[in-house]
């Protein structure tokens, strides 16, 4: 088991590296997220006010869209230079190498939350401070459930010739619980007095829905990667 | 198997033709609207309800034999899955056109964010884009589809749960058992029939799939000669 974790450890730090150095990815995700919001903004925002429990939803959906994004990009970069291959050809357990890619992608996709979440509080005068610890849960559970769905897919297709249409139509009607879940229990936080018991039922969902996901994920990783 | 089949499709037919007949002498129940108290038939009941049953068959044929497919590389069980999956979009397109229309009479609306409505509209979505992949997914398709197929079955209780916190107006499954026995005969020839639509289509179509796959390896030889 502890090399298990070495494992996923190392792949995880190796694609931090190369982020770190290049910025590429976490830069353009950014950019593409508060785009996003920005043009729901001049859509749902009439005369300063926005829409009622608009704020949610669009968190949910930058997040999604950015997170397509960000999973196209970084493994893109792995197929650029055949390197997803010379991973498959390490003499290590496949899933470790999953969960290395796992870890990094939700890292990454938290850094684009954290530019995210204060900047929709901004523009549609959603309460974010409110309940700062239920908001992070949520976030944190929803990433990973989007995430490892997100990085099986991505895996797969790097090999595929039409990839960057197939992430999007592979992803979004598996993660639409994800999304369910997320705006439901974001949109409970937001209100005027926060329903958290509500919220944490929502949290609930995606703490198991986490759980079947990762789990499916590490099970089928193997055969599925086998050419 | 080759010998039934004909006699088979024959049966099917019948069945469907006599369908038709069956339900208008069977006794109705009359359900109010729920705004105007106008009392509606109920006889579109006996197509949508088993072409949802059949869809349902399908999909998880579909995902179990695409379980199969991964773990043991059977290609006959990928090629069952494909057929599966074709056959769960049409039915649920069955399913989705015949349920608006009961939907308008009866609750004044075309559709409703409902949990059992929205689950087979993912489930739907989940085998459109299974065979998207298929199609245009390039080298490695089948096992892409694949996972989309194991994933969609795993997905759909969550998104029955996520959407039944909110409110379900759908008619239970405590309707089946409490049908008069009248009915109750006429509902299950109707099941019958779809069911048996659906094996002899998969049969005819996993077979369609097993002859383009010969096609495509022939084609592959006479490249490498």
């Amino acid at each position: 088991m502890p090399m298990f974790l070495k494992v996923a450890w190392l792949v995880m730090r190796k694609d931090l590296t190369v982020e770190v150095r290049s910025r590429e990815v976490v830069y353009t995700t950014i950019f593409f997220a508060v785009a996003c919001v920005l043009v729901f903004a001049f859509a749902l925002v009439k005369e300063g006010r926005p829409l009622d429990d608009a704020a949610a939803g669009i968190m949910w959906i930058s997040v999604a869209f950015a997170g397509t994004l960000a999973l196209g990009r970084t493994f893109e970069r792995e197929r650029h230079s055949e390197t997803l291959r010379a991973l498959m050809l390490a003499p290590t357990s496949r899933p470790a190498i999953y969960v290395g890619k796992l870890l990094g992608i939700v890292l990454l996709l938290l850094v684009v939350e954290a530019v995210l979440v204060p900047l929709v509080g901004l523009l549609f005068h959603a309460p974010v401070t409110s309940q700062p610890l239920e908001l992070a849960a949520l976030l944190l559970f929803g990433t990973i459930g989007f995430s490892a769905v997100g990085t099986l897919f991505a895996a797969m297709l790097v090999r595929a010739r039409s990839r960057d249409v197939m992430l999007p139509i592979l992803l979004y009607p598996i993660t639409i619980p994800v999304i369910i879940a997320g705006v439901r229990g974001t949109a409970a936080l937001f209100e005027p007095t926060p329903a958290v018991d509500l919220a944490q039922m929502w949290m609930a969902l995606l703490a198991f829905f986490d759980i079947v996901f990762v789990t499916l994920s590490l099970w089928t990783f193997e055969p599925l990667m086998t050419e | 198997m080759k010998r039934l089949y004909l006699p088979a499709v024959i049966v099917a037919m019948a069945m469907f033709v006599a369908a038709p007949f069956r339900l208008m002498s069977a006794p109705d129940i009359e359900v109010a609207n729920a705004t105007s108290g106008v009392l509606l038939s109920y006889k579109i009941f006996y197509y949508h309800v088993p072409s949802a049953m059949v869809m349902f068959l399908a999909a998880f044929t579909s995902g179990i034999a695409s379980a199969v497919f991964l773990f043991k590389k059977k290609p006959v069980a990928d090629r069952l899955a494909a057929a599966a999956a074709e056959l769960a979009v049409v039915f649920g397109l069955i399913v989705l056109v015949t349920g608006p229309l009961w939907a308008r009479k009866a609750w004044g609306v075309w559709w409703q964010w409902d949990a059992r409505l929205t689950s087979t509209l993912l489930m739907w979505m989940i085998f459109v884009a299974y065979m998207l992949v298929r199609r245009y997914g390039g080298p490695g398709a089948e096992k892409l589809s694949a996972a989309m197929a194991v994933f969609g079955m795993a997905n759909v209780p969550f998104v029955y749960v996520s959407v039944n916190i909110w409110r379900t107006i759908h008619p239970t499954t405590q309707v089946i058992p409490s049908l008069s026995p009248g009915m109750r005969g006429v509902f299950w020839f109707c099941v019958l029939a779809f069911v048996l639509l659906f094996v002899l289509m998969l049969a005819v179509r996993a077979k369609l799939e097993e002859r383009r796959a010969d096609v495509e390896r022939l084609y592959l030889l006479m490249d490498e000669e």
